[in-house]
């Protein structure tokens, strides 16, 4: 029998470590030698008896089977079943343990084999270093590459802790005129309610920072629904004429008295209220800024920051999906929509899709739809109930609204969940909540600020976001670029769902 | 049942430490907080269920005895016998583990014991940080940090 042995040092945390290795799943994520990997069965990853079946970067497939996995030791252990190479009776273990002074883990990965007397030294080699330690030198690059960014912090307004935070109500951005004298910015202005031709570009006046503001040089703003919904007056948080806009990217241009904690120049992100953000640069309470990693371009932060702090709470505290679960996730094309199917796949569920074309069913599954319903096509209720056998859908996440809730509330399972976070193809009306009790059903309409509103839970959102961002476990991509001028043209195509993925403007 | 848990990462190879850390008799070797130490009725510092008997810089006193010693794990446990730390069932683990890459050593140190609850936190924070993490530092500071 050989032994072989292999241990290093991550600096990283043993829980951000402990996550990334433990998804028996994820190692075509960070190996370099695994092409890419599946779970036979659509098993959880981390369902004991779990078969890995991966292929190799040349070519090579295997098949391993999960052993133990242990999340208090933070272990696992996996046999081979079947390999191009002769490691007869293969048994792995990975172990992580914290080192304590300096947040670092301990990493082993060992293993026990029978090779054939010949080639028991080559074999030896191939598992110790082109396994073994190309796994290390992969994670510690994906570690240290993080270790060396600022980490992810939101930044408080100087003497807020003690005193009653200062009201920050979602006023609309106040709309000076431009032919006062100082400074002023280009702007996405809507002087009344209505459609995408309200949104018209000119040039406002910008105050100074005020105490406690700061200035935002904006390099590219982000492009939401809620945009859209704000500038036809559906929601109230912009009172013409104003400013929408509620995400962008950028850097910090001036300090307002008694800002602390941030310096002219850093990079900063934001997804949230007052709205405001359809302009060159802005002034706005720091509260709820994000310091952007090295990791996080501007295109990527203003596309991806509202998004991905909506998957995060839709997916975690609004129904804290877990391994097993069925999930119906409509519009999966979408922005949102490509983020809740990668990272709830990660998590473990089963994960049905609906698109509106063949061309977003294959983005759909592209980012690991276990089944994808064309609901232009076939009745999206008929399909969740064939292919989960009558069952339904556990948890339903619905953005589309009106034309799709009668039939979600159909495509659920008993004590099923429907979270409608959003209505694009219009309000879903009213509903009897008596009906609700033939099926046990929940039904929640989060509200984005309610999750998102505070410091501490902005944080907890925006590092889940960023850290499952910088892991591939969602990937945000290149979104689609417009000039800041025609905001309208974007929003145009946005209602008349031509776009996939996200939208931005450039500054 | 509270329990205890410090490591670290000593930049030199495991077996180099393990014949500093292994003698039962040696705390005064190499900890900073150890003034003297004998083992009772002449037992050899090895032999399974001897008893340390030594005092601490601060005067205190302290028998433990040998549980297991194993020098092909690089671990060594002990159960405290007397002491003025007011612990019960208190029992230690040091153990040594090599790192392959770059021939250092993962250095574990962990104890478990029961105490009066009002007491559970200063009694974690000195022997976590007082004990093990002191004595770990010193292996640093002689061999160099990994």
């Amino acid at each position: 029998m050989v032994s072989v042995r292999k241990s290093t040092i991550i600096d990283a945390p043993v829980d951000d470590v402990w996550r990334t290795l433990r998804d028996f799943n994820g190692h075509d994520r960070w190996h370099p030698a695994v092409a890419e990997s599946e779970i036979e069965g659509g098993e959880p990853t981390d369902m004991i008896g779990a078969v890995r079946h991966f292929r190799l970067a040349d070519g090579g497939e295997l098949r391993e089977q999960l052993l133990t996995l242990s999340d208090k030791d933070r272990t696992f252990s996996y046999c081979i079943l079947e390999a191009p190479f002769p490691l007869m009776n293969y048994v792995a273990t990975v172990r992580l343990k914290p080192v304590t002074d300096g947040e670092r883990t301990f990493w082993e990965w060992s293993s026990n084999f029978d090779p054939p007397a010949r080639q028991r030294d080559e074999l030896a080699t191939l598992v110790g270093e082109a396994i073994y330690e190309q796994g290390f030198e992969a994670i510690r690059a994906m570690f240290g590459e993080r270790a060396r960014e600022v980490t992810v912090n939101v930044v408080s307004r100087a003497g807020s802790e003690r005193s009653a935070p200062p009201p920050r109500p979602p006023e609309p951005s106040p709309v000076a005129s431009a032919t006062s004298a100082g400074e002023r910015t280009g702007a996405i202005v809507v002087d009344r309610y209505g459609g995408p031709d309200e949104l018209r570009f000119r040039e406002i006046a910008l105050p100074p920072p005020g105490p406690g503001e700061v200035r935002i040089r904006h390099h590219f703003v982000g492009v939401n629904f809620i945009d859209v919904y704000c500038r036809t007056g559906y929601f109230t948080l912009l009172e013409p004429p104003g400013v929408p806009g509620m995400e962008a990217a950028g850097v910090v241009e001036a300090l307002g008295q008694g800002v602390t904690g941030l310096s002219v120049g850093d990079r900063i992100g934001y997804a949230c209220p007052p709205v405001g953000a359809y302009c060159e640069a802005r002034n706005m309470a720091p509260d709820l800024l994000v310091r952007l990693p090295d990791h996080v371009s501007d295109p990527i932060a203003a596309a991806g920051l509202l998004k991905g702090i909506t998957a995060s709470f839709l997916l975690h505290e609004v129904h804290p999906v877990r391994a097993g679960e069925t999930l119906l996730i409509h519009a999966a094309a979408g922005g949102v929509g490509q983020l809740l199917v990668q990272w709830a796949r990660r998590i473990g569920a089963r994960v049905i899709a609906t698109a509106s074309t063949d061309e977003k069913a294959a983005i759909a599954t592209a980012r690991g739809a276990d089944d994808v319903i064309v609901y232009s096509r076939e009745d999206f209720s008929e399909a969740v109930g064939r292919l989960t056998d009558g069952r339904g859908a556990d948890v339903i996440y619905d953005a589309v609204g009106k034309d799709t809730f009668a039939r979600s509330l159909d495509a659920l399972a008993i004590r099923g969940h429907l979270v409608s976070f959003g209505q694009a193809s219009g309000p879903v009306g009213s509903w009897d909540i008596g009906d609700m009790a033939s099926k046990s059903i929940t039904v929640s309409r989060p509200n984005y600020g309610h999750y998102s509103g505070t410091t501490e839970d902005l944080t907890r959102h925006v590092e889940r976001f960023f850290s499952a961002f910088r892991q591939g476990i969602v990937t945000i991509e290149e979104p689609t670029v417009y000039e800041l001028e025609n905001a309208a043209q974007a929003h145009r195509d946005l209602e008349a769902r031509l776009t996939t993925g996200s939208i931005v403007l450039r500054v | 049942m509270t329990k205890v848990y410090v490591s670290t990462v000593i930049g030199a190879p495991a077996p180099e430490i393990w014949r500093v850390v292994r003698d039962f008799n040696g705390l005064p070797n190499w900890t900073p907080f150890v003034a003297e130490s004998r083992i009772e009725q002449n037992a050899h510092p090895d032999q399974i269920g001897c008893i340390r008997n030594f005092r601490l810089k601060d005067g205190g006193r302290i028998r433990e005895r040998l549980l297991a010693l194993s020098d092909y794990d690089l671990s060594c446990t002990y159960t405290i016998l007397e002491s003025p730390m007011g612990v019960e069932d208190y029992i230690a683990t040091l153990s040594l583990t090599p790192v392959t890459d770059g021939n250092r050593t993962f250095a574990e140190w962990q104890a478990e014991f029961e105490c009066a609850p009002e007491r559970e936190t200063a009694l974690v924070e000195q022997i976590g940080n007082g004990v093990f993490k002191t004595a770990l530092d010193a292996l640093k500071r002689r061999f160099g940090g990994g």
